[in-house]
């Protein structure tokens, strides 16, 4: 097992590599640069100049890249040339509130979604599942925007229960964040609960109907017994890496859901970062949330070799 | 009736398709089974017997219901009891062993908390006491090592030891009925014989009865003391196993039989037309449009099941009298038949010390310069002539099929030469010119799997013909289509039809006619009858026989069913991991003196004869890759002669002074005559001669120090 | 792998009809489907005559009627610059279907071709391939889509390759892992036997059984290309105003959702009816192909 997972580290920092090429050379392109974006129309050749030497903006490309990549081994991500301050400054709390955003998402969202799912493939086709399922594919379907808009025009503007927007800057403590994540963290939930549900529904059934489950009813194993023994470890396996690639997708779409309801986080400031050219912020903000996609999928391999015997006393490959 | 510890009346099961359209399982099914007593269910797939065995245990698939009768077992009606009663019922009073062990094991649980599970539901028994009693029954199943085999996940066992926890699992509350579902299907002969002696002695113990659900009848000869033979649906014919397996009174049972290869008569037997209907679609007898009997009685009214008088024998037939009139045995005689076909001189194939290998290094392997492991096939040196029909025969694992697909270029050899007329088929096939590829055609075990589903019967067979004869037009290519589908004995409306809606006999045909359009003189048939039911399989052997007649064709055949290898081949190569054991031809591979390793494979195998008693050599513990040096079958040898066999590659030897039948061994020709000839041609001959034990057998002779076969040799202990 | 179990001889029943006719008999028992079907032709038949019959003109302000409320002469009533937002909402979606539409073919092929081949030659080329693949799956979404887009414009023609690229990528992974399970099947064997070239194996062979897969995915593909398409419009990188378009309505209007929810209604009911119309389409479709390993029927 420990071959297995050291072959999956290899193969995490080998994709992680090839996406900081990937990320360099796609921000690399975008037209025009820093410079002139940053100096507008006041630029004149030779402030242009300092301002391109200050940054080694004249330096070979992969001369940069490898300084850039060096940089951020060493947990140094660049400096914005828009905001004149270090991206990890930049990026800090509003990394955190993020987190804050996901984790609560994902702490209301997992469990809920593993029961729902359960029961909807337990009750196959009696109307909890019908219900649960349907309900599932608006839930999923829907872009995050448009539910967000719902959200906020049910419980902000008719209830009035929750603010429509954030109003606080990036840096408060989170206890006064919490208010504000509230309608937030409901639409992320819909979303996520939505897609594991429907898995850990499908997984369920298969195994539900699988022979080892027959033989254990044939054995007189008692139906619940059957249920949590037999049936759920094995329906669970299949989900584990769906809920981590889950995740990470949300993370990549997030940014929409916090520019609906202006919360100070990570993917606004991404959006700003494009639209003001800022290309090491956006370099940077790339590179954490593919780092964070690596490492959640890395999480779930690494987990579901520790379940799954099959793979945990594999030898090498 | 009270006797009976099942009694099943007038049982009628079915579903409703999406439709709405009522289609039937089983249709008025009446058995009784006394305590004790083994019972044997035989019939053809789709026959209705594992939803009978299920539906004894009160158990039916979503969808199905019973539509009328009633199962009563030990007193219980077990259509009317609750499911906490039902609960209470299996495991504990009746339970099933399946066919798939493999599958039929929770992947996720430890096998002795399993067996644990069932024996602290069924047999009130825990804690400690329970844990002796899994480790007692891992034991009584003959699994070595019980405590380590415990500590094992499902996929850490082999095929036969899966098969031996979930028996172990049956037998936690010794029940007083064993429903067992085609529990040895897929194993291999000796794993095979192994089990069934297993559950033989369990029976005799335990005084347990036993419904043996299966297809072959070889092994329902083995196991029950009387059989039940399904058709359709219904059963057809019910009595003790001397008498039907000596003179059947059904029609079907009669046509069954005949189309079994037998070891004791040469040449290929019976076949049987047609297919069964879906249950309860005919007005009168089920089995009337295959019957040779059949009348306008059988064709408007359904018989009845009765007992021929004064019996216990009961059949399902109008015209059992004129059945029984002709005797069997005689009437065996004369079904099986030989087609005639030349072995030429000339030389079709020739393999020279072939090597080939699955490993292939990774980078880091190259890094590191790994040495690479024992090839999975060495040293194959075999001739074939054309028109010859040469077998290879060997458990999985042989690399029987590995050879084939090396032969058909799906694989490369690694060392020595593959000669076909001037060219060399060492190289994989996009290197070998078009007129080579056309030569040589492959047929696949499973129809199935081998037409591509997307097709219609017209697209399969025109690949062939577009890629080796371009100049074809259209309508030639169809004429030729109608044609192929002529000579497999198919009608040419098949060309409009998908795979899908073909039975497997005919995909199994139109596999045939895929490889014979390219007119090639070589033809490799890997397992080509084993996934087809007896009945058919007879016709696809006849078939078979009948093209190679027409253009002299050469067939590589394998096959693990020793008796299918005996009714078509030629010439026999025995193979073990990869190695070659024994060459020669049929006759000579039959009789002694043989290879330590054939006369295992012979000794196990089952055949259609109740009086037949297989003898169980070597053990049957699984090898995962050959021995790196020495005698292939140094592990499981009765007879290994220890530090020889280990080391040293064993030489050729000659049995006769002329002839091609050599066998690999160090033990000297004669003693091995000496050692083989007992258990030789007794059994195969069917006039058995040893008595009833049934344990591993292990001769000694006096000058050849012969150590007892420890079953784990090798046993994959970690 | 030796012995098959006789399950050859079991389906005695003989389907008929061919397998495209088979799919369309399944598909319709499905209410889902049909509904879904339904709401995904409406909204075909919306886009393409909607320039024809809408009311008002989409872009005609008018400052006087200024985020009105639904009246008899605006059946959703105007956005803050007096536009109609009913025959907007109609015309909301002609951009994103089109451009969606041939996205989705463009990822079909080249997604769907390399995926087989790379499932068939399974070898180095394919390990490195899908380490890339890999890699720009790892990349958020939005942010690739951001990214191609800023970089070449928004361009109609930019978008629609944009999308067919991005999604494309996944299509590759489902294309690779559904060959994979056919190019050990025997029927590969065989025709690899015959010597077919690696063309002929690659289109009659296993594209017609991977084509189930691919159009599934597609269906399903296609409602996240919407959902992408709109959440882009929805930032400002779609659809380039006045345009009329759903998503970048539904961002503008929220500026008013407290005194004219209509304006956001009426786009927001536009794109989730044809979204959740293809979801309920791509599931029954699904099933009627025998996708859906949870449908067994009895035998």
């Amino acid at each position: 097992m420990v071959a297995l997972i050291g072959r999956r580290l290899i193969l995490a920092l080998i994709t992680l590599i090839l996406i900081s090429l990937i990320v360099f050379l796609g921000v690399e392109a975008l037209p025009g640069d820093t410079a002139t974006a940053y100096l507008g129309q006041m630029a004149t050749d030779e402030s242009l100049e300092s301002l391109r030497e200050e940054f080694g903006l004249n330096d070979p490309l992969h001369e940069r890249y490898l300084n850039w990549f060096g940089g951020i081994l060493r947990g140094d991500l660049g400096e914005s040339m828009v905001k004149r301050k270090p991206v990890v400054e930049l990026i800090g709390n509003r990394f955190r509130n993020t987190v804050v955003l996901a984790t609560a998402a994902a702490l209301v969202g997992i469990p809920l979604a593993i029961v729902l799912g359960v029961i909807a493939g337990l009750m196959r086709d009696k109307w909890p599942d019908v219900f649960v399922s349907t309900t599932s594919i608006v839930g999923m379907t829907l872009p995050g925007f448009v539910t967000a808009t719902i959200l906020i025009y049910v419980f902000a503007i008719r209830l009035e229960w929750f603010p429509a927007i954030t109003l606080v800057p990036s840096d408060v403590p989170v206890i006064e964040l919490l208010p504000n994540i509230v309608l937030p963290i409901i639409t992320l939930t819909l979303i996520m609960v939505a897609h594991i549900l429907r898995l850990v529904r499908t997984n369920m059934i298969d195994v539900m109907v699988s022979d080892y489950v027959q033989m254990a009813r044939l054995k007189g194993v008692p139906y619940w017994d059957i249920v949590f023994k037999h049936a759920l470890p094995n329906a669970m396996l299949p989900t584990i890496n769906v809920v981590a690639l889950t995740l990470a997708w949300l993370l990549g779409g997030v940014a929409i859901i916090e520019t609906v309801f202006n919360y100070p986080g990570i993917g606004k400031l991404m959006i700003a970062g494009i639209t003001d050219r800022d290309f090491a912020l956006v370099q940077g903000i790339a590179i954490i949330l593919a780092a964070i996609y690596i490492a959640l999928n890395l999480v779930a391999d690494v987990l579901s070799m520790i379940l799954n015997p099959k793979l945990r006393t594999a030898r090498g490959h | 009736m009270n006797d009976c510890l099942v009694d099943i009346n007038d049982l009628t099961i079915g579903y409703y398709t999406q439709h709405k359209k009522l289609v039937l399982v089983l249709q008025k099914v009446n058995l009784q089974i006394k305590p004790g007593e083994t019972l044997g269910l035989v019939g053809e797939s789709g026959c209705g017997k594992s939803t009978l065995g299920q539906a004894m245990m009160g158990y039916l698939r979503t969808g199905s219901q019973v539509l009328g009768g009633s199962i009563v077992f030990a007193d219980h009606d077990m259509f009317a009891l609750t499911n906490k009663q039902l609960e209470s019922i299996r495991g504990r009073q009746i339970a099933l062993i399946p066919q798939n062990a493999g599958d039929s094991l929770t992947p996720t649980l430890r096998v002795g908390k399993q067996i644990l599970e069932a024996i602290e539901l069924n047999a009130n028994l825990s804690g400690a006491d329970a844990k002796d009693r899994m480790v007692e029954l891992l034991g009584q199943v003959r699994l070595p090592h019980p405590e380590v085999m415990a500590e094992r996940y499902p996929h850490e066992l082999s095929g036969g030891q899966q098969q031996r926890a979930v028996i172990a699992m049956a037998l936690a509350a010794e029940p007083e009925m064993l429903i067992l579902d085609e529990p040895t299907t897929g194993l291999d002969v000796t794993t095979q014989a192994h089990i069934l002696n297993l559950l033989r002695d369990i029976v005799l113990e335990t005084g347990t009865a036993m419904m043996y659900i299966s297809h072959d009848l070889g092994v329902i000869a083995r196991v029950s003391d009387r059989v039940a033979l399904m058709y359709a649906g219904e059963i057809v014919e019910d009595t003790d196993v001397s008498e039907m397996f000596a003179s059947p009174a059904h029609p079907y049972a009669r046509g069954l039989l005949e189309s079994i290869p037998r070891l004791t008569l040469s040449g290929i037997p019976n076949s049987m037309p047609g297919q069964p209907p879906i249950p309860g679609t005919l007005p009168g007898c089920s089995f009337t449009p295959r019957c040779s009997f059949a009348s306008d009685l059988c064709t408007n009214q359904p018989p009845d099941f009765d007992s021929i008088p004064g019996t216990r024998h009961f059949v399902r037939c109008h015209n059992w009298k004129e059945v029984l009139a002709t005797d069997f045995s005689q009437e065996l005689q004369q079904v099986f038949h030989t087609f005639k076909h030349t072995t030429e001189d000339e030389t079709a194939l020739e393999l020279s010390d072939v090597d080939i290998s699955y490993y292939r290094p990774g980078i880091m392997d190259r890094i590191q310069s790994k040495p690479q492991p024992t090839p999975t096939v060495s040293g194959i040196t075999i001739s074939v002539k054309r028109g010859e029909t040469l077998a290879l025969v060997g458990e999985s694992g042989s690399g029987k099929t590995t050879i084939v697909r090396t032969i058909a270029g799906l694989l490369p050899a690694r060392n020595g030469t593959i000669k076909f007329e001037d060219f060399d088929l060492s190289v994989e096939v996009d290197r070998r010119p078009m007129e080579v590829s056309k030569e040589i055609q492959l047929v696949f075990q499973n129809p199935d799997a081998s037409l591509n589903p997307r097709h219609t019967v017209a697209e399969i067979l025109d690949q062939p013909l577009k890629l080796y004869f371009p100049h074809l037009n259209r309508d030639e290519r169809r004429e030729r289509q109608v044609e192929l589908l002529e000579r497999v004995r198919l009608d040419g409306r098949y060309r409009l039809r998908y795979p899908g809606q073909l039975s497997g006999g005919e995909k199994q045909r139109v596999a045939i006619a895929r490889a014979f359009a390219a007119d090639p003189d070589v033809v490799l048939c890997d397992e080509v009858t084993s996934a087809l039911d007896v009945s058919v399989q007879a016709a696809v052997l006849d078939l078979l026989a009948d093209l190679q007649h027409e253009r002299n064709t050469t067939y590589i055949f394998i096959a693990h069913d020793l008796a299918v290898v005996k009714a078509i081949a030629d010439r026999v190569v025995v193979l073990y991991q990869g190695r070659l054991c024994e060459v020669g031809a049929v006759d000579e591979i039959y009789s002694p003196p043989f290879h330590p390793y054939t006369e295992t494979l012979l000794g196990a195998i089952l055949v259609p004869d109740p009086n037949h008693e297989p003898q169980l050599l070597a053990s049957d513990t699984p090898e995962l890759a050959p021995p790196a040096k020495g005698c292939s079958f140094q592990r499981r040898c009765p007879y290994s002669l220890g530090e020889l066999c280990e080391q040293e590659t064993p030489p050729w030897q000659y049995p006769a002074e002329s002839g091609g039948h050599k066998i690999r061994c160090h033990i000297p020709i004669e003693e091995l005559s000496e050692l083989t000839r007992d258990v030789g041609l007794d059994h195969i001959n069917g006039n058995n001669a040893v008595d009833g034990s049934s344990q591993v057998i292990v001769q000694t002779k006096s000058n050849v120090e012969i150590p007892v076969s420890e079953p784990e040799k090798r046993g994959g202990l970690p | 792998m030796t012995v098959a179990s006789p399950s050859a001889e079991r389906s005695v029943a003989v389907r008929r009809r061919s397998p495209l006719a088979e799919t369309w008999a399944n598909l319709r028992r499905s209410w889902a489907g049909m509904l879904g079907l339904a709401l995904i032709l409406i909204h075909i038949i919306l886009a393409l005559s909607s320039p024809y019959w809408v009311p008002r003109d989409p872009l005609e302000m008018n400052s006087v009627i200024r985020s009105q409320a639904p009246s008899g002469e605006h059946f959703f009533g105007t956005d803050k610059l007096g536009r109609d937002v009913f025959s907007r909402s109609m015309l909301g979606g002609r951009v994103t279907l089109l451009v969606t539409l041939i996205a989705i073919v463009i990822s079909r092929v080249w997604g769907g071709l390399l995926g087989i081949v790379l499932g068939l030659v399974n070898g180095r080329a394919d390990e490195l391939l899908m380490r890339v693949v890999d890699a720009l799956l790892s990349i958020p979404w939005l942010l690739l889509l951001l990214l191609i887009i800023a970089v070449m414009g928004t361009e109609m023609w930019v978008q629609t390759l944009t999308f067919g690229f991005t999604y494309g990528i996944l299509t590759v992974r489902v294309a690779r892992a559904a060959t994979l399970d056919f190019v050990t099947s025997e029927f590969v064997l065989a025709a690899r036997a015959r010597g077919e070239r690696r063309r002929t194996i690659v289109m009659k062979e296993l594209l017609p059984n991977v084509l189930d897969v691919l159009l599934v995915d597609g269906s399903m593909n296609w409602s996240w290309m919407l959902l992408g398409f709109a959440s882009l419009s929805f930032l400002g990188f779609g659809v380039v105003p006045p345009t009329p378009d759903w998503g970048f309505m539904i961002a503008k209007n929220r500026e008013i959702l407290a005194v004219q929810p209509w304006a956001v209604f009426g786009p927001v009911i536009m794109l989730s009816t044809l979204i959740i119309g293809i979801n309920l389409f791509s599931d029954a479709f699904a099933k009627a192909l025998g996708l859906d390993r949870s449908q067994g029927a009895p035998v």
